[in-house]
């Protein structure tokens, strides 16, 4: 928790978005809608505004991540807690949906069997009953929020409740995904164990690997971003965002007058989980694995950092993070593989040091002190 | 070594004379697999040095067959196995093939000749290698030897050899005896012995002696079994103390959330290693105490860098928790890359002073290794300095004074921040301590830290944060939990059952088993 406190002053009803705001916006959906779609497929692929599809599925992936540091910055940011274990319902998201891709390989799998090759593999005869409802696409969807909804709505009731926070929080959140990690390592769990889930063929009996495919998968990524950017916008707005706001900045006081914080903080958490979910399974047909690794703590911790580079408490921020983080680790981790974690553990020290807004943040005081330059002159 | 030097003894004396018989030596190389087994044990009755010496080319794959000659090759010259003759070795000679099941008769025959060896060790590891496949064939052999060792130790093990040989006899007064025998022995394979017999006996009466025999033996390993279960418990507490200890002065008393705390580890263990280097490369006589002065080597390097890192990061992040995380954090990154740039990232070999290896047999199936003893003695022995270095000396009551009020400390004339740094630096030093203790008993490689971290945090937020003594039953008590549920539900199922138990005895104490009494709304 901050302690130390800002001057507040009472947001005016703000709309939605600004006109400007608006305008990025319809450019954003129209780029991701129309225009990279056109340079991908219908540019010719000598062309120099042919967008490859390394290209798309860079994007597509780090779009993904976006979604996870904005569900992080409305928990973090917003709210002032830091949880350690988003990459947990990242990948629960993701497991949802890699069992229903697991379940459309059919009898195409390597032993032609109905079963996954890995329980084919541990001699398994029949589907263990998480299983069951894999095969409907609807069930699903549904699991896709409802599971990480619910493990996240559980653990941070009880947590929540004997109001654990600040560092205790995170450091529980951490041993949470930790010991979920260990869980899905073991074959018993029913996950694959640690080789996870890959060899996806088709989604809703269409093949995955195809540039269309791929192309409606990065649409979609696109479009559910901008939609819980609006959807974060709307929630910060509103007289409950506020109320999370004023929890962070001092939690005491906004039980003393009257507030029961329990439910704002569970409600902004589990949203937050369920994001991070939806995020998940967008990103499991992109990249065409699933496996335990993806619930380490690292990667936990690297979403936070994403939102810390790009500027908490500002809702694009987390977003440019995002693209900055993860598209310079894809460079420097082919072009200077050793020099990636010196690079990465610098940007953690430097922006806490340095930037503690984040990049957004600087260029706000960039603008400002040059508007000042400017007035004096 | 010991068996190139029997081997040799045991040519010397082969080549002398042979006087094992010419039939014998045909069954025993050629035919069928099963009357090669039952030409071996013929010749084992009648067995001396030369059967042994002939045995041991056997199964060095020595011996060769060409037509009805079996020859058996001795460095570059050729003996008939039979007369001891040097011949030449003819074209057609072909190589004796031992599949696995010869090649363990072999071997087990061969240990029974060990018996009468004049060497202890070697007496002891043909007992030892005989318990595993003792059966009556080797009987009269067994009893041979029973008649004249003299060692105690041995003679007692040889009993139980020779219990487990009567158990497999046809006469049932045997097996009555070979019961008996062996219901006073505590050891974990007398118990799949009896077992084994159990299944196939036939007779009601022997039937009942085996089940009683069982059960005694079953209640001297339950014993030994719990005895080492608390054992594993104490020690992997006594480590967990040790990675714990440092943190609860980082974290505990000033309120750092030190994520690289198990990077300093590492480099408490690499430190260890490069000790071990100079040590190897400059006073191999002294090799054996390189660990003494690992030891305040490892302390400076890791208090050293800790002191950097205060110095260059950490002070400026005093009083923002969650910031601190994450550029510890983004400093335990680039340690890591630092050792894998320097040292390379696969593990390196830290080995164990000759005088930690090997361990104090209690039990017939309790034997505690010398390594966990001694890091449950350096656990104490840091716990106790770290106690009196805070309870007793001005830098500890600086401290402590600076943690309970840092501007009436600042007041008193205390350099606050000198003592800061002190104090992360004495933080680090004992997580360097920390690995050099692990590098004696686990891998030491770039991702050491990494395993560690999230008990090491587990075990201070359990413990109640500022205490010292909470750290302690803390660990303790997590090991030993730990250790216990290991034994039902296996490895990784004990570590996620922990988890979640730290997770709601958190909901009930927040402040962990010692709160720090105080008014405060905030935690």
């Amino acid at each position: 928790m901050n302690a130390s406190m800002k001057p507040v002053s009472l947001p005016s009803p703000a709309p939605l978005l600004s006109r400007t705001g608006w305008v990025a916006f319809l450019v954003a959906l129209i780029v991701v809608c129309a225009v990279a779609p056109v340079l991908n497929l219908l540019v010719p692929s000598d062309s120099v505004f042919h967008l490859s599809d390394y290209g798309v599925g860079l994007v597509g992936r780090i779009m993904c991540y976006a979604i996870c540091a904005l569900a992080m910055d409305l928990i973090w940011g917003f709210t002032g807690i830091l949880s350690l274990g988003h990459g947990l319902f990242f990948a629960l998201g993701g497991y949802a949906m890699g069992m229903y891709l697991m379940r459309q390989i059919g009898l195409d799998g390597n032993y032609k069997s109905e079963l996954p090759d890995f329980m084919v593999f541990l001699d398994w005869k029949t589907l263990p009953w998480h299983w069951t409802f894999s095969d409907s696409f609807v069930a699903t969807l549904f699991l896709i929020i409802a599971v990480p909804g619910l493990v996240a709505f559980v653990f941070g009731y009880f947590a929540f409740r004997s109001r654990i926070k600040g560092v205790y929080f995170s450091i529980i959140t951490q041993a949470m995904t930790f010991a979920a990690m260990l869980l899905f390592f073991r074959n018993e769990t029913g996950f694959g164990g640690n080789n996870g889930f890959t060899d996806f063929k088709r989604i809703l009996n269409i093949p995955v690997a195809t540039p269309s495919m791929r192309m409606t998968l990065f649409v979609l990524t696109g479009v559910t971003l901008l939609a819980f950017f609006l959807m974060a916008r709307w929630l910060i707005n509103s007289k409950f965002g506020r109320v999370l706001q004023a929890v962070r900045d001092a939690e005491t006081r906004v039980m003393f007058s009257g507030y029961n914080p329990l439910g704002y903080k569970l409600t902004i958490w589990t949203i937050s989980a369920m994001m991070c979910g939806v995020a998940g399974a967008l990103y499991v047909p992109q990249v065409g694995i699933i496996n335990p690794s993806e619930m380490s703590p690292a990667n936990s911790i690297e979403i936070a950092i994403w939102a810390a580079v790009g500027g908490r408490a500002t809702l694009i921020g987390p977003i440019l993070g995002a693209f900055i983080v993860s598209g310079a680790k894809s460079w420097l981790t082919v072009a200077y593989p050793e020099f990636w974690l010196y690079f990465l553990g610098a940007l953690f020290i430097g922006v806490t040091l340095f930037l503690p807004d984040g990049v957004v943040g600087l260029v706000k005081r960039l603008s400002q002190s040059a508007q000042k330059s400017g007035d004096r002159s | 070594m010991l068996k190139k030097f029997l081997l040799s003894a045991l040519l010397f004396i082969a080549s002398s004379a042979y006087s094992i018989t010419a039939e014998e030596v045909k069954g025993i190389t050629t035919g069928e697999t099963d009357n090669r087994i039952a030409a071996l044990a013929k010749a084992m009755l009648s067995a001396d040095d030369k059967t042994a010496a002939f045995l041991q080319a056997l199964s060095d794959d020595a011996v060769k067959v060409a037509g009805d000659k079996i020859l058996v090759i001795q460095g570059d010259k050729v003996v008939d196995a039979v007369t001891g003759a040097a011949v030449a070795l003819p074209d057609d000679a072909e190589d004796v093939i031992n599949n696995n099941r010869m090649r363990g008769e072999i071997d087990s025959a061969l240990a029974a000749l060990k018996l009468f060896s004049k060497d202890d060790t070697v007496r002891a590891a043909a007992v030892k290698q005989l318990q595993s496949d003792a059966d009556e064939t080797k009987l009269p052999l067994i009893e041979k030897a029973l008649a004249t060792e003299q060692n105690a130790s041995i003679k007692d093990q040889l009993g139980l050899v020779r219990a487990a040989a009567l158990l497999g006899s046809a006469d049932k007064a045997k097996r009555l005896e070979a019961a008996k025998l062996l219901a006073t022995s505590g050891q974990a394979n007398t118990k799949t012995m009896l077992l084994a017999r159990l299944d196939t006996e036939p007779d009601a009466e022997v039937k009942a002696a085996l089940g009683a025999a069982l059960r005694q033996v079953e209640s001297a390993l339950a014993w030994g079994d719990k005895l080492g279960a608390l054992f594993s418990g104490i020690s992997l507490g006594s480590i967990l103390l040790l990675v714990a200890l440092g943190l609860a002065i980082t974290y505990g008393l000033m309120g750092v959330i030190n994520m690289a705390h198990g990077e300093l580890m590492m480099i408490g263990a690499y430190a260890t290693y490069v000790v071990q280097g100079l040590f190897q490369k400059y006073l191999p006589g002294a090799f054996d105490w390189y660990l003494l002065a690992a030891v305040p080597v490892a302390f400076m390097a890791s208090a050293l860098m800790g002191a950097l890192l205060e110095r260059s990061v950490i002070r400026f992040l005093y009083g923002r928790p969650l910031e601190t995380l994450l550029a510890t954090w983004g400093i335990s990154l680039m340690l890591m890359q630092l050792v894998r740039s320097i040292f390379g990232a696969q593990n390196v070999g830290v080995e164990n002073p000759s005088w930690m290896s090997g361990g104090m047999q209690v039990l017939g199936n309790l034997s505690l290794p010398y390594n966990r003893l001694v890091i449950i003695g350096f656990a104490i022995f840091v716990l106790g300095s770290v106690a009196w270095l805070i309870g007793k000396t001005r830098l500890g009551l600086f401290v402590r004074g600076v943690t309970q009020n840092r501007p009436i400390a600042a007041c008193m004339g205390v350099n606050t921040a000198r003592i800061d740094t002190y104090a992360f630096a004495l933080g680090s030093g004992i997580a360097g301590l920390a690995g050099c203790a692990l590098s004696q008993i686990g891998n030491v490689g770039p991702d050491l830290g990494q395993g560690y971290i999230v008990d090491a945090f587990m075990v201070v937020v359990l413990g109640g944060v500022g205490q010292l003594a909470g750290t302690v039953y803390a660990a303790l008590g997590l090991g030993i939990l730990n250790k216990f549920l290991e034994g039902w539900a296996g490895a990784v199922l004990a570590k996620i059952a922990v988890l979640v138990v730290i997770i709601i005895f958190i909901q009930k104490r927040p402040q962990g088993i010692f709160a720090m009494k105080g008014r405060s709304a905030e935690a």
